[in-house]
């Protein structure tokens, strides 16, 4: 499966809509894709360039700026651990030392099982609870050596799958409304109010001028 | 010790209710945007904000109603809201947009209704999946009320609004690269001149690109006027300004303060904020405004936390954060591991950013591992000085956009600062604090 | 400087100077003697102002401040210093930068010794690296399409090969992949860099990261031996520098004329010298008897021939021509005249059937391309232009994206020009002059088809001197006098508008202007309008017209030719009916083939003369716009073969006549007085420095002014350093080529006699039209399509080039796909009722017009054209495999 479903592509169609030039659907697809399975396959890019107008290679050079799209696979979880600054100083490197030994791969690799991919990121705003770890993009934190074991055996055991889905998913809450309005409506709509604003501006100027006369 | 804190943005912060419609409607949601729409001409909103001096939170701290009068007037003109909050340490947005998330849309309407935007995308940061989840069930629970969409609240005026998710470059924060991004492109920041978002952003169409903090000031200025909003603060910083204040401090957190009010010391020192250091510890360090700031030594801890204040002495308030390292941090360390971060995010357009910002991590690198070598020093002060010449601040720029110029700030501040501790570690082959 | 022009001033290292608005700092300090460094800056790109290497001082309102000199356009006095220590510094450390983590590999090199990096590291750079760090690695060199390799830690990353590939070609098949240190430039994983123009990007690379398969470790810079010379590719008349090392053919490289390549070349033109180089070529006249074939003499070949030749010379048409597109402009002329003066015959044809009525070329205004870049309204009738004449693809694609030039295309599929086209009307084949005709006709009905009345309205909308009609070949199968018809009726309804042709054989416009069509005498004259000073020289021309290609080798067939000469001419793979071109060739008793190198026809000639190639001698060629441009020489022609003009001197002597030629120089003296086209011109004027980019005939406008020299930018066109080249006359300002030359006087009395030729009455000249026969069910009208790799002559003996050739394919449009329950990527076998090809690939493009298939034309296998010949043919596809 790399190819959108018919209800994914559903939906990839309607995300399409959302903007004035197909090709700023490019990042919510590709998520989109990671949704579906897992991680960005060729398919999906060639699909994705398809859908978008561009080439397959502009889709690539496009997502392989990113971070969060892989065009491997990851695993099921994706761990991030963050280093900078912010957590360094809490011991997150400390952390990402045992996370590596915890799950017996080094940043970038994934166990054996295909459960976990750890990365070791940069700051993920969740400074106040350093030294912080992302759970497919789910925060955790501030966490230890013990609650990274914990953390890890809960996901395994799938404690917290309401909390964290599968990686891919980014947000478990979709649009419910298409555009409202068409967007040459709405330019039609600002031309005219620019224009009332434009008059009203002369008519404040006028009777701004005209006081000052009275001066 | 005065403290001054005032709620503007975070009033709802640490009511789990208001991130629903409900909750929100309760606690005076959408009022501003009621009256916005009904009562108010958009140049009207506009005066408000241009009264209110409301400087941009981002981190360039540009006065809003300043940026919003240089759009250039065009029939399509769009608002970006920059919500891809990645500045290291900074973790205000962050707050915001998973706790109130109502507020950032309505701020946003209320900004579209004051430029006359055609659509209104709300850019936000990829990692941030249930800021994401929050910030879209709230624009549908919008539409639903008719906040969005057709004649809002049956005015004449109608908008749509857009999630659009990041996926992860901290260059995408920058305004040229998040527009780049959001035509679904590599986020390589634009040059300006002549791009400047105002006159050719997103799609070629003026633009405004507007962070999270500032526009969920709106609701509030709109209904309290831009003249109450100026008399908090001082000088050019007024109202209020989220502080996230992080590292070796007891409490952690983001504390909203009203402008020039406190300095530094109060926000590190307050047993309601920062609460001090941990016991015996002394600040060796702070950096404010994130990690493109010079750093400050712990003399200059009585600055006042104002935007022109914190300029006066070298450095900048940028996205508000402080980071506080204490005596037991080593600084070879530190610069490192924020060399590593402008290496790995430079988005590798310019040549002195994305090979000098490498280079600099390897030397960086090879100090604090214990392959160090005296000459490295004057290297690593030359390199900064092809990156910005002089290596002075405000910085001047040889790259298209300024993550090159921030690259020196911390390697050079700490070698000018802790230039001795640099020498320990050439000398004793490694880092002295391991 | 033009008076008129607008210009700012501006101070540049203390000295004023002055430049045009909008220019970038960059061309203003380099056209007044300041190079300022730089990588990504390239004249013809776009700029992105990322490689940072031109920083200079500019002063601001805050005083000095770096920027980059490629992306700030000049200011009324505006204060530039390229040379402060600060300045320096800045392109001192770029420089490093870019060495930091750039391999030392410049003996192993192809760019050494012509690389910007090393030159410019000598001139701006650091002494030695300061960087002692492991340097960045990837696997060397990996291919990113048959012709191009990358070598990516080599690349500087300067944007060039990337913004080419999407912005000038419009295949975005590489781009930057990841981000910051670890960028790259990279293909998606399995679909290669396979564009017609990739060459480009490494002729573009300021660093040795792109190099091509041709070129590879074959020469050093040093050891090049160059010339000026124009591809002969297709007609578009591209300019280039022609490079050889041991008289062996090594590379060509592009160079930047304003008026035609803008630096550009097509990977058919650019690496189709290997054909020069073949193991193949003809070196010695072969005579043969029967099936036995024996290496000649010169003497004993003209000997062998001059017997049957006088025979067939008291019946001239008994004597015909077929071929000479691909000669130079001096060849054609003293063929033309050993043709219709000594021989008597007008049965001499360049086209091979494939092209239009000469009369539309020689009747008509004619456009240049500055004129159909320039203009308001660009009509397409012709074939996909990518294919046919590639660079000038370039040059419209650009003009209709960032100039505005409006293109309304007839086609009978979707072409490389659909997607930047205001109007593309997709028309059945016989409906192309109807179709034309809705277009200008009044009337006030609004027309069914939206693409029809947006192309109307755009007709009518616009200046009929700003019309441009370019006119080629929509369809290779068939007659083309429907749509012969529907240009004529355009131009006709349309006075003031003018015509470029879209003839693509390398030299069939000049060979039209020699008079080496039926029907033609030098100068665009018909037989009639012979100038006095042509009869004077020629004493006698023929009052027949002769026959065309096709009328040549059917009358063959009937056994109506005795000699037939075929010049650079292969009937059976390249006219459309290759049975009857081999009927014809089997009858003749005498061909005589004038080849550089052995193709299907020359199996039936009895003399095989051979001919030097394009680099082995001088002279001129004539391009789609009427541009003479040179030939240039560089290498010692191949064995015993010779120019075809010499040729003709000697077949001539043969049969004791005697041309008048001993140099080409006579040709030239001769040509510029019959010729009232061509009047005024010589060869020394050719080669003068203010003609470097050609001379448009007929030469319409005198100036005394030289144009000004530039020398070449070295960064943008690296490996033609020291060539000084004539570049665009700074004095036009317009961005067009001038048509007025240094030493060349235009003649009123000429261009008089040229212009009043022009009809205004094209449509009446024309035979009328065609019936059309009924269309029965499931049959398909066939489009026969043109590709530029073609597998023809110069493809197959071009050892790189020669796998290109795509597997001849069949395309239909989606409803005809539907309803006849086909799918993309099927295997179909197409017939005609009495013969089948088998083994196609089926291919469904929207574009294509109901009840049409189009065919992909093969070369020199012409197995396409077995299946497709002939009128009002109707074919059907049978399915093999899904």
């Amino acid at each position: 499966m790399a190819r959108f479903t018919p209800d994914m592509e559903t939906r990839a169609l309607a995300v399409i809509e959302l903007y004035p030039e197909r090709r700023s659907a490019t990042i919510p697809l590709c998520h989109l894709a990671q949704e579906q399975d897992g991680y960005l396959t060729r398919e999906a890019m060639e699909q994705i360039s398809e859908l978008v107008g561009i080439t397959p290679a502009e889709v690539l050079g496009t997502a392989s700026f990113y971070d969060m799209l892989h065009t491997e696979p990851v695993g099921k979880y994706l761990v991030g651990v963050c280093t900078n600054i912010a957590c360094l100083l809490k011991g997150g490197e400390e952390l990402l030392e045992h996370a590596e030994q915890a799950l017996g791969v080094a940043p970038g690799g994934t166990t054996d099982d295909g459960m976990f991919t750890l990365e070791e990121m940069e700051c993920i705003a969740h400074c106040d609870k350093a030294p912080a770890v992302q759970v497919n993009y789910r925060f955790f934190g501030p966490l230890g050596d013990e609650s990274f074991d914990s953390l890890v055996e809960e996901l395994r055991g799938g404690a917290l799958d309401a909390v964290v889905p599968p990686h891919g998913t980014l947000s478990r809450v979709h649009r419910t409304s298409g555009i409202a309005v068409p967007l040459a409506e709405i330019i039609e709509a600002r031309r005219s109010g620019d224009l009332l604003e434009a008059e009203r501006a002369r008519a404040k100027a006028e009777a701004e001028g005209a006081g000052g006369n009275q001066l | 010790m005065t403290l001054a804190p005032f709620k503007i943005v975070s009033k709802r912060v640490d009511d789990p209710e208001a991130v629903g419609l409900q909750g929100y409607l309760a606690t005076g949601g959408y009022q501003a945007l009621k009256r916005a729409v009904l009562d108010l001409t958009p140049e009207a909103i506009r005066d408000q904000v241009m009264q209110a001096s409301l400087l941009g939170r981002g981190g360039a701290g540009f006065e809003a109603g300043r940026k919003w009068s240089m759009l250039k007037k065009s029939d399509v003109r769009y608002l970006v809201i920059n919500g891809d909050e990645s500045e290291p340490a900074t973790f205000k947005d962050h707050m915001l947009v998973e706790r109130d998330p109502h507020q950032l849309v309505e701020g946003a309407l209320i900004a579209g209704y004051a430029i006359g935007a055609a659509r209104i995308f709300i850019f936000l940061r990829g990692e941030f999946a249930l800021g994401l989840e929050r910030v879209q069930a709230a624009i549908n629970e919008a539409y639903e009320y008719g906040a969005i969409g057709r004649n809002i609240f049956g005015s004449d005026f109608s908008i749509d609004l857009v999630l659009h998710p990041g996926a992860g470059a901290y260059i995408c924060g920058e305004e040229t690269a998040l527009l780049e991004s959001l035509e679904g492109k590599r986020g390589f920041p634009r040059i300006k001149p002549p791009y400047f978002p105002a006159v050719i952003g997103l799609y070629g169409q003026p633009t405004i690109v507007n962070n999270v903090e500032t526009v969920s000031n709106l609701p509030w200025i709109v209904m309290n006027g831009g003249g109450e909003f100026s008399e908090l603060g001082v000088g050019r910083s007024r109202g209020t300004r989220l502080f996230a204040l992080s590292g070796d401090v007891i409490r952690p957190g983001n504390y909203e303060l009203e402008m020039v009010k406190n300095t530094f010391r109060d926000l590190i020192f307050d047993p309601e904020m920062g609460g001090g250091l941990a016991p015996g510890r002394q600040v060796k360090a702070v950096i404010p405004g994130g990690v493109s700031a010079p750093w400050l030594g712990p003399d200059q801890l009585d600055v006042l936390l104002g935007q022109d204040e914190v300029a006066a002495v070298g450095s900048m308030l940028g996205s508000g954060s402080i980071i506080v390292m204490d005596d037991s941090t080593c600084m070879v360390r530190a610069a490192w591991r924020i060399a590593k971060f402008f290496a790995r995010e430079s988005c590798g357009q310019c040549t002195p950013c994305r090979e000098g910002g490498s280079w600099i991590e390897k030397v960086m690198r090879r100090i604090e591992t214990g392959s160090g070598r005296e000459e490295d020093l004057d290297l690593l002060m030359d390199l900064c000085d092809n990156i910005v010449p002089g290596v002075s601040w405000p910085p001047q720029q040889t790259t298209i956009c300024v993550l090159g110029p921030s690259i020196p700030s911390s390697v050079a501040t700490a070698i000018r600062m802790f230039r001795d501790e640099f020498l320990l570690h050439i000398k004793e082959g490694g880092c002295p604090y391991e | 400087m033009n008076d008129s022009d607008a210009t700012v001033k501006l101070v540049v290292d203390g000295h004023e100077i002055q430049a045009k608005p909008g220019e970038m700092i960059i061309a203003a300090a380099e056209k007044a003697g300041v190079l300022i460094p730089r990588f990504c800056y390239h004249p013809r790109l776009e700029p992105v102002g990322v490689c940072r290497m031109c920083l200079v001082e500019v002063k601001g309102p805050r005083g000095f401040s770096l920027q980059p000199a490629c992306y700030l356009p000049v200011a009324e006095g505006m204060e530039v210093v390229t040379n402060s220590d600060k300045a320096k510094k800045a392109q001192d450390g770029v420089l490093e930068y870019l060495l930091a983590n750039h391999p030392l590999d410049c003996p192993v090199c192809d760019k050494g010794g012509e690389c910007p990096l090393q030159d410019q590291t000598f001139v701006y750079g650091p002494g030695e690296s300061r960087f002692v760090e492991e340097k960045r690695h990837y696997p060397k060199p990996i291919p990113i399409s048959k012709l191009v390799y990358l070598d990516r830690e080599r690349c500087i990353q300067c944007d060039r090969c990337t913004r080419f590939a999407d912005d000038v070609a419009g295949e975005a098949l590489i781009n930057f992949i990841g981000r910051g240190g670890s960028i790259q430039v990279n293909t998606f994983p399995d679909k290669p860099f396979s564009s017609y123009f990739s060459g480009n990007t490494v002729q573009i690379c300021p660093v040795g990261a792109l190099t091509a398969t041709p070129y590879r470790f074959k020469a050093r810079p040093w050891d090049l031996e160059q010339v000026e010379s124009t591809c002969v590719g297709c007609s578009v008349g591209c300019q280039i520098v022609v490079q050889s090392s041991e008289n062996e053919l090594v590379r060509y490289l592009g160079l930047d004329s304003e008026a035609v390549n803008h630096s550009w070349l097509c990977d058919k033109g650019r690496f189709g010298f290997e054909s020069v180089n073949s193991s193949d070529r003809l070196g010695t006249p072969t005579i043969r008897n029967g099936t036995a074939a024996k290496e000649a003499s010169w003497t004993e070949a003209m000997a062998k021939l001059a017997e049957p030749l006088n025979r067939a010379r008291k019946r001239p048409e008994s004597i015909a021509i077929i071929g000479g597109a691909h000669l130079a402009n001096e060849d054609l002329y003293v063929w033309s005249k050993l043709a219709k003066s000594i021989f008597g015959t007008d049965s001499v044809d360049a086209q091979l059937g494939d092209g239009l009525d000469p009369r539309l070329l020689t009747r008509t205004n004619r456009a240049t391309i500055a004129d159909a870049v320039g203009a308001e309204v660009l009509v397409l009738l012709s074939g996909d232009i990518r294919e046919e004449l590639p660079v000038l693809f370039l040059r419209l694609r650009e003009a209709a994206i960032s100039s505005g030039l409006k293109i309304v295309e007839l086609t009978h599929a979707a072409t490389s020009l659909t997607p930047n086209a205001a109007a593309s009307i997709v028309v059945s084949p016989g409906q192309v002059e109807a179709t034309v005709r809705s277009l200008v006709e009044q009337s006030g009905q609004e027309p069914s088809d939206p693409s029809i009345a947006v192309a109307k309205a755009i007709i009518a909308g616009a200046d009929p001197n700003r019309i441009v009609v370019l006119a080629g070949r929509m369809n290779q199968a068939g007659s083309s006098l429907d749509q012969e018809r529907a240009i004529a009726t355009l131009i006709d309804a349309k006075p003031g508008s003018k015509l470029l042709s879209g003839l693509r054989r390398a030299n069939v416009n000049g060979a039209i202007d020699m008079g080496f069509v039926p029907g033609h005498l030098p100068g665009r004259c018909a037989l009639t309008e012979g100038s006095k000073e042509l009869i004077d020289a020629w004493k006698q021309v023929p009052t027949q017209i002769g026959r065309s290609t096709p009328e040549i080798l059917a009358a063959a067939a009937n056994g109506e030719i005795d000699v037939l000469f075929l010049i650079g001419a292969d009937p059976i793979s390249d006219a459309p009916d290759p049975e009857l071109s081999e009927r014809a060739l089997a009858k003749v008793g005498t061909v005589v083939s004038v080849e550089t190198l052995p193709n299907a026809s020359t199996r039936f000639a009895s003399i095989i003369l051979p001919a030097a190639a394009f680099t082995e001698r001088m002279g001129s060629t004539t391009n789609v716009e009427s541009r003479i441009s040179l030939l240039g020489q560089k290498l010692v022609s191949f064995g015993l073969s010779r120019p075809e003009w010499m040729i003709a001197v000697e077949i001539a002597a043969a049969i004791g006549e005697d041309l008048g030629f001993e140099s080409m120089h006579d040709v030239w003296r001769e040509l510029s007085v019959v010729s009232p086209l061509h009047r005024g011109l010589s060869l020394q004027a050719l080669g003068s420095p203010g003609t470097r980019e050609g001379v448009l005939v007929p030469v319409r406008r005198s100036r005394v002014s030289i144009a000004s020299n530039r020398s070449l930018d070295p960064v943008a066109t690296p490996g033609i350093i020291s060539v000084e080249h004539s570049g665009p006359p700074s004095s036009s300002g317009t961005g067009r080529g001038s048509d007025a030359y240094p030493g060349i006087e235009a003649n009123a009395s000429a261009v008089e006699s040229v212009d009043s030729r022009i009809s205004g009455d094209l449509l009446d000249l024309l035979a009328t039209p065609n019936e059309v026969a009924p269309i029965g069910s499931g049959d398909l009208v066939p489009v026969l399509r043109r590709r530029l790799f073609d597998g023809g002559t110069m493809l197959v003996r071009s050892k790189n080039l020669t796998e290109l050739a795509p597997a001849p394919r069949v395309t239909v449009g989606g409803s005809t796909a539907a309803s006849m329950g086909f799918a993309a990527g099927s295997k179909v076998t197409l017939s005609n009722g009495t013969s089948e090809l088998p083994d196609l690939e089926l291919v469904v493009d929207r574009g294509v017009a109901d009840g049409v298939v189009v065919v992909d034309l093969d070369g020199e296998s012409g197995l396409t054209r077995r299946v497709i010949q002939g009128e009002n043919l109707r074919l059907t596809i049978k399915l093999e495999s899904v």
